[in-house]
C-alpha cells in the first residue's frame, strides 16, 4: 500500500472504498462471464449505504429532537438509557417492534394495512438523487428535482388512505386536513424551487450544486443568484415545514385537538412506518433546500479534499434540522383556514414574484454580458 | 348550479382528551370542520361533595373544599371559611387576615399562569409555555408547602384564622419571589402577546357579548374581558380587601385573546396587592377561639369571594347542629361553561379547543 493510496483514501474515503470494492473484489474474483453483474451489485451497494445512513440518521434525529426541545423547555431530554440517552432510539425501536398490532374491528383492513406499508417508500426513494458529497450521489437523474416533487405527491395518497381506512372520525378529520394542507403547500414549494432551477438551467441536482460554486459564473451573476437563492430559500423552507407537517403547521397531527390525527389507530410497526415517513419527509426537505439554495456540498477546499464536501452538506442539513426543532419548541399552531390563507395569499404570490424577478434579472445580466 | 349535499356528523370530544382540562365530554355537531352545535355532558368527576358535607361537621368538610378546584385550594378554603364565619359570627385576627390575603393572591397568580400555560398547550405550542409557567408555579408551591405542609391540597385556612403561623423566613422568601415575578411575566408577554400566530388564533374567536355574559351569570376574568367591571373584592368586599389599593382591569374585546390579556393584567394587580400585604403584615394571633364542634346558630348565609375563576360562593343552611342542613357551592366554572355552545357556533374545531382553554375550567369545580 503506497502513500498515494492511503492519502487518496483519507481524502475521499467513500469513493475510494467503492472503487476498491469494484476493482479489487468484484472484478478480481468474479469469473469473466459474470462481469455484467458488477453494475447491479455496485448499485445495490450504493442503495445499502444510503439506506443505512438514512435509518441511522432517523433514529438519532428522534433523540436529538427530544433533547433539543427538552432543553428549550428548561429540562433535559432523555438521559437515562445510555450516556446522554444515546441508546434511547434503540429502546424506542424495540418497543415499537414488540407492540401488539391492533386494527379496529370495523376498519377497512386492506386500506389500513396498505397505507402503513406504502407511506415510507416515497420518502426513501427521494434520496436516490440527492448529492451527499462531491461525486457521491445515487444516480444523477437529469430530472432530479421533478422526480422528488412527484414522490411527495405519492405520500399524500398514502396519508389519505390512512385517514380513511381507520374508520375513526378523528383520523378522518386528520386525513382531510392532511390532504388540504399538502395540496396547498406543494404549489409554493415547487414554485420556490423554480428560481434555483432557472439560474442553473437544469433539473439535475448535481449540476445545480456545481453551478453554485464561486468560479462557475461572473461574480455579478453569483451575487444576484445568492440573493435570489436566499429569498426563495425562505419561501421554500416555510412551504417545506408545512409539507412535512411540522409545527407550526402540524395540524394533521394536532395532538391537543385530534390526538394524533390520521395515525390515531395505528400501533406497533405500522406506527413506526408513519414515524419514519415523517422523518424522511423532513430529511427530504432539508437536503433539497440545502442542495438547491445553500450550495449543497460546496465549501472551502472541496476540490482538494473531497471528503469535506460530505461534512459541509451534513452541517447545513443539520443546521436546518435545528431550525425545524426550534420552530416546534416555540410556536403555537395555525388553524386550518388560516393555514390555507397563508399558503394561497402569501406564499404563492411571493414565489411567483421571485420567479418574475429571477427571469428579469437573468435576461438583464445576459444582455450585459455578465453571465 | 346545484350545491353539494353534505351531511353533518357528531364528533365526540370525549372524556379522555388531552385538552378538555379534566374529564369533560362534548358532543359536537360538525359540518366539515365548522361547528353547528355543542352539547355538554358534565358530571364525570362528580363526587357528591355536597351530600358528603351533610354528614360531616363543618370542620370535617374543609378538606373537601381543597379538592374541588384543585389548582386553587387556598382560595376554596377561604371561600368556605368566610361563609362559615359569616354564618356563625366569628371574627378573625389581623395577622390571619393578612396571611389569608397573601395566600389568596398567590393562588390567583398560580391559577392564572397555569391557565395561560395550558391555553397555549391547547393552541399547539408543544408544552414549552406550560413548562415555563410550571417552573414559576413550583416556586410558589414551595411556599405553600412550607406554610401548610402540602403543595396543592393545602387545607390551611381555618374558621377564625389560619391553621398555623408562617415559618421563619417565609415572608422574606415570598418577598424575594415577588420581586422577581414581574420579570417572568414580562418574558411571557414578550414571547406571546405579539406573536402573530397567537393573535390570529385568539382575536375574534369566542366573542362573549357583555349582556349575554351578565345574563348567563359568567363571572371572573371571562366577564371582565367582556367589559363588565364586576369584581367581588370591590363590589362586596370581604376580608380586608378594602384596605388594599388595586385596580380591576377590564378589556373590551370579549374574545379569547382578551381573556388571556386580562389574566396577565390581573397577575400584575395581584402582585401589587401582595407587595402591600407583605409590607404591612402585623405580628399577632393567627386564629381566634372557635369551638371544635362548631354549632352555628340556625339560619342561612350565602357568601362569595372573588376566586381566580370567578365568583366562588357557598350557600350554607344551618339547623343548629354540628352538620350543615344544606351545603351548596356556587361553582364559577360550572356557570361559565354554560355559554360554551353559544361561543362556539360557527367556529372550527380548533377554535373550540382554544375557547375552552380560554374559559379556564377545572372539572373538579364544575362537577364537585
Amino acid at each position: 500500500m503506497d502513500v498515494n493510496a492511503i492519502v487518496n483514501f483519507i481524502l475521499n474515503p467513500l469513493v475510494s472504498l467503492s472503487y476498491f470494492f469494484q476493482e479489487d473484489i468484484l472484478l478480481a474474483f468474479l469469473p469473466k462471464e459474470w462481469f455484467w453483474l458488477v453494475g447491479l451489485i455496485m448499485n445495490l451497494a450504493v442503495v445499502v449505504v444510503i439506506l443505512v445512513y438514512l435509518l441511522g440518521n432517523t433514529l438519532y434525529m428522534t433523540l436529538a429532537e427530544r433533547k433539543v426541545i427538552g432543553r428549550m423547555q428548561d429540562r433535559y431530554g432523555p438521559n437515562r438509557v445510555g450516556p446522554f440517552g444515546l441508546i434511547q432510539p434503540f429502546a424506542d425501536m424495540i418497543k415499537m417492534l414488540i407492540k401488539e398490532d391492533v386494527v379496529p374491528a370495523q376498519a377497512d383492513y386492506w386500506v389500513h394495512l396498505l397505507a402503513a406499508a406504502l407511506v415510507p417508500f416515497p420518502g426513501l426513494l427521494a434520496f436516490a438523487v440527492i448529492p451527499f458529497g462531491k461525486g457521491m450521489q445515487g444516480v444523477d437523474l437529469n430530472i432530479g428535482v421533478l422526480y422528488i416533487i412527484a414522490l411527495s405527491g405519492l405520500t399524500t395518497i398514502a396519508l389519505l388512505m390512512a385517514g380513511w381506512g381507520s374508520r375513526n372520525k378523528y383520523s378522518l378529520l386528520g386525513g382531510f386536513r392532511t390532504a388540504a394542507q399538502m395540496v396547498s403547500y406543494e404549489v409554493p414549494l415547487v414554485l420556490a424551487a423554480m428560481p434555483a432551477i432557472m439560474l442553473s438551467g437544469s433539473l439535475a441536482l448535481n449540476t445545480i450544486v456545481e453551478d453554485q460554486a464561486w468560479g462557475a459564473h461572473h461574480p455579478a451573476w453569483w451575487f444576484f443568484s445568492l440573493i435570489i437563492r436566499l429569498a426563495s430559500f425562505v419561501v421554500f423552507f416555510i412551504s417545506g415545514v408545512a409539507t412535512a407537517k411540522r409545527a407550526p403547521f402540524d395540524l394533521p397531527e394536532a395532538d391537543s385537538e385530534i390526538v394524533a390525527g390520521f395515525f390515531i389507530e395505528y400501533s406497533g410497526l405500522k406506527f413506526g412506518m408513519f414515524f419514519l415517513a415523517e422523518y424522511f419527509g423532513l430529511m427530504t426537505i432539508a437536503t433539497l433546500a440545502t442542495t438547491l439554495f445553500l450550495g449543497g456540498w460546496q465549501g472551502p477546499f472541496v476540490d482538494t479534499i473531497p471528503v469535506l464536501s460530505v461534512f459541509y452538506f451534513l452541517f447545513k442539513v443539520y443546521a436546518l434540522f435545528f431550525v425545524f426543532m426550534w420552530f416546534r419548541g416555540t410556536l403555537p399552531r395555525f388553524r386550518v383556514d388560516q393555514l390555507m390563507a397563508f399558503s394561497w395569499k402569501r406564499l404563492l404570490p411571493a414565489a411567483l414574484g421571485l420567479i418574475f424577478v429571477t427571469g428579469v434579472g437573468m435576461a438583464v445580466l445576459r444582455a450585459i454580458g455578465w453571465a | 348550479m346545484t350545491t353539494l349535499k353534505t351531511e353533518q356528523f357528531i364528533l365526540n370530544i370525549g372524556p379522555q382528551h388531552p385538552s378538555t382540562h379534566g374529564v369533560f365530554r362534548m358532543m359536537v355537531t360538525l359540518d366539515g370542520e365548522t361547528i353547528v352545535d355543542v352539547d355538554l355532558v358534565l358530571g364525570y368527576l362528580h363526587r357528591g361533595v355536597e351530600k358528603l358535607a351533610e354528614g360531616r361537621t363543618y370542620l370535617q368538610s374543609l378538606p373537601l373544599t381543597d379538592r374541588m378546584d384543585y389548582i386553587c385550594s387556598m382560595s376554596n378554603n377561604l371561600a368556605y371559611c368566610t361563609a362559615v364565619e359569616a354564618l356563625a359570627g366569628i371574627t378573625v385576627p389581623e395577622r390571619a387576615e393578612y396571611i389569608r390575603v397573601i395566600m389568596a393572591e398567590l393562588t390567583r397568580v398560580v391559577n392564572h399562569i397555569v391557565c395561560i400555560g395550558f391555553y397555549l398547550n391547547d393552541l399547539g405550542a408543544y408544552f414549552t409555555p406550560v413548562l415555563y409557567c410550571l417552573r414559576e408555579r413550583e416556586k410558589i408551591l414551595d411556599l405553600f408547602e412550607a406554610a401548610s405542609g402540602s403543595r396543592m391540597t393545602c387545607n390551611y385556612i381555618r374558621f377564625g384564622g389560619v391553621a398555623q403561623d408562617l415559618p421563619e423566613g417565609w415572608l422574606d422568601q415570598c418577598r424575594k419571589l415577588m420581586a422577581g415575578f414581574p420579570a417572568f411575566i414580562d418574558e411571557l408577554e414578550e414571547l406571546l402577546s405579539t406573536n402573530e400566530i397567537f393573535l390570529a388564533r385568539g382575536r375574534g374567536i369566542g366573542v362573549l357579548p357583555p349582556d349575554m355574559a351578565v345574563n348567563a351569570g359568567v363571572t371572573g376574568p371571562n366577564l371582565r374581558a367582556s367589559g363588565v367591571a364586576y369584581d367581588v373584592r370591590k363590589a362586596h368586599p370581604y376580608s380586608i380587601y378594602d384596605r388594599f389599593d388595586f385596580a380591576v382591569p377590564t378589556l373590551r374585546g370579549c374574545d379569547c385573546y382578551d381573556r388571556y390579556m386580562l389574566r396577565i393584567l390581573e397577575i400584575r394587580q395581584s402582585l401589587r396587592i401582595l407587595e402591600q400585604a407583605l409590607k404591612y403584615i402585623p405580628a399577632g394571633e393567627i386564629q381566634s377561639k372557635v369551638p371544635k364542634a362548631l354549632r352555628p346558630p340556625e339560619g342561612d348565609v350565602y357568601h362569595a369571594i372573588e376566586g381566580p375563576k370567578g365568583e366562588f360562593g357557598f350557600y350554607l343552611v344551618s339547623d343548629g347542629s354540628v352538620s350543615p342542613y344544606r351545603w351548596h357551592v356556587r361553582s364559577a366554572t360550572f356557570i361559565n361553561l354554560t355559554v360554551l355552545p353559544y361561543l362556539c357556533r360557527g367556529h372550527k374545531i380548533a377554535d373550540l379547543i382554544a375557547i375552552l382553554g380560554s374559559l379556564d375550567n377545572v372539572m373538579g369545580e364544575v362537577d364537585r
